[in-house]
């Protein structure tokens, strides 16, 4: 695990002359969890959420923005993807098509 | 820190980013990808990120002058539009590691391309509506097929872009048919800015096949799915049905119904026009580029007072 950022990542980053990168994760309507919709520039955390309600719902598209900037997000990367989720695939019995059911009986 | 330029002759990185590409995968911001892919994907989508923008100028031109309340509101939301897809394919070329202030300086400077479509003038309200039915009527068939590009964030902001577009598309046929179905000045109006923006339409999918190094290779990348020729196609396919629905006349009398191809044929486009604007010297080619880097000035007095507000503030915390 780096920390890094999510945009633009793994290179070296020319310096930024348009304020700080913020990625934006916008909550739909219905219960559904916040989403990472893109990023926005902003000089401070109040003008993000601004920006990014203009820039990312202006359709009803959200009841909820969370605005992170990017340099706090921590992410895994590609080269990790093998082993840092492999416990995942070699346990099959945790999938329910790893149980026998009798026949007929519907569960 | 710079192990992409060595790593991106490795041959084997190489072939496995192939095969990623066959098999359907997306790439994602941090995966490794052969640096011609990431330079041409930066090319390639700053070029649309700058046709969004321009794009609000020939539009922007009619708002004081939209015909009612209703048309204004709805000029003024696909406007802000605009704004807003430039900015989320901005967005998505910083995921490749360039700056998004440098990629508007290019704008700014005129060096950076756009599409040329941009470059001709809005003469009349009509043009506002054949922009919608027309310009957005073709950005969508190409749009659509980027939704699938292989690089993700590109993808993810056509499937956002292309919701939009819809709305852009009904709006300008709704005006279209309005005037083509008005007094006989207003149909004459339609269909003139008819016969000024069909053309410049067909030529947004770019030069043929046979002469589109680029296309070729971002096909192969799966960047692009179809061809210019296979898009331009479709649009005309697509756009025929429609100008006769709304008693209009596409300005093309070689324009036929090929039942083997089971294709609209169309006439010969002039490229020698479109090249001529691409290399600067269409209608408007400077006016653009003025009225852009006029604004951008305008607006450096509200970047200058949100940076001082933003360092009182934190100068404020500090202290407290």
């Amino acid at each position: 695990m780096t920390k890094s950022e999510t945009s633009g990542v793994g290179r070296p980053r020319p310096a930024d002359s348009q304020w700080p990168l913020w990625e934006v994760f916008v909550q739909p309507p219905g219960a559904e969890p916040h989403q990472h919709v893109g990023s926005v520039h902003a000089v401070d955390a109040e003008q993000a959420l601004q920006n990014a309600r203009d820039v990312y719902a202006r359709r009803g598209e959200g009841v909820s923005i969370w605005v992170v900037p990017s340099s706090a997000i921590v992410a895994s990367t590609p080269d990790d993807m093998g082993p840092f989720f492999d416990p995942g695939n070699d346990k099959p019995y945790r999938h329910p098509q790893f149980y026998k059911v009798p026949r007929g009986v519907r569960l | 820190m710079e192990p992409r330029s060595v790593a991106a002759e490795d041959p084997a990185r190489n072939a496995e980013f192939e095969a990623r590409i066959a098999r359907g995968d997306s790439i994602e911001p941090k995966d490794w990808m052969p640096e011609r892919y990431r330079k041409q994907l930066v090319r390639m989508m700053s070029q649309h990120a700058h046709s969004e923008v321009v794009g609000m100028l020939p539009e922007g031109n009619w708002i004081t002058r939209a015909p009612t309340l209703r048309r204004k509101m709805g000029l003024l939301a696909k406007v802000q539009d605009e704004a807003g897809h430039g900015l989320y394919i901005y967005c998505g070329t910083e995921t490749l590691g360039v700056d998004r202030h440098e990629l508007v300086s290019q704008l700014l400077a005129g060096t950076a391309k756009y599409s040329s479509i941009f470059n001709y003038p809005t003469l009349t309200w009509a043009d506002i509506g054949a922009i919608g039915w027309l310009v957005d009527g073709a950005a969508i068939v190409n749009q659509t097929m980027l939704a699938k590009a292989s690089y993700g964030p590109y993808a993810r902001a056509m499937v956002r872009i292309c919701k939009e577009e819809n709305f852009h598309k009904k709006q300008g046929f709704e005006i279209m048919t309005t005037l083509s179905a008005g007094t006989p000045p207003q149909h004459r109006m339609a269909q003139d800015a008819v016969n000024r923006w069909w053309w410049p339409s067909l030529m947004m999918f770019g030069p043929h096949d046979k002469d589109s190094p680029n296309s070729e290779e971002m096909k192969r990348w799966g960047v692009k799915r179809k061809s210019n020729d296979e898009l331009r196609q479709r649009f005309v396919n697509l756009t025929v049905a429609q100008a006769k629905a709304i008693g209009l006349t596409l300005p093309d009398s070689e324009l036929r119904y090929n039942e083997e191809t089971e294709n609209w044929d169309f006439g010969p486009i002039d490229w020698a026009e479109f090249w001529r604007v691409v290399k600067g010297d269409g209608p408007c080619n400077r006016d653009r580029l003025a009225v852009r880097n006029k604004a951008h000035d305008d607006g450096a007095w509200v970047r200058d007072a949100a940076t001082a507000y933003a360092a009182k503030r934190a100068s404020t915390t500090e202290a407290a």
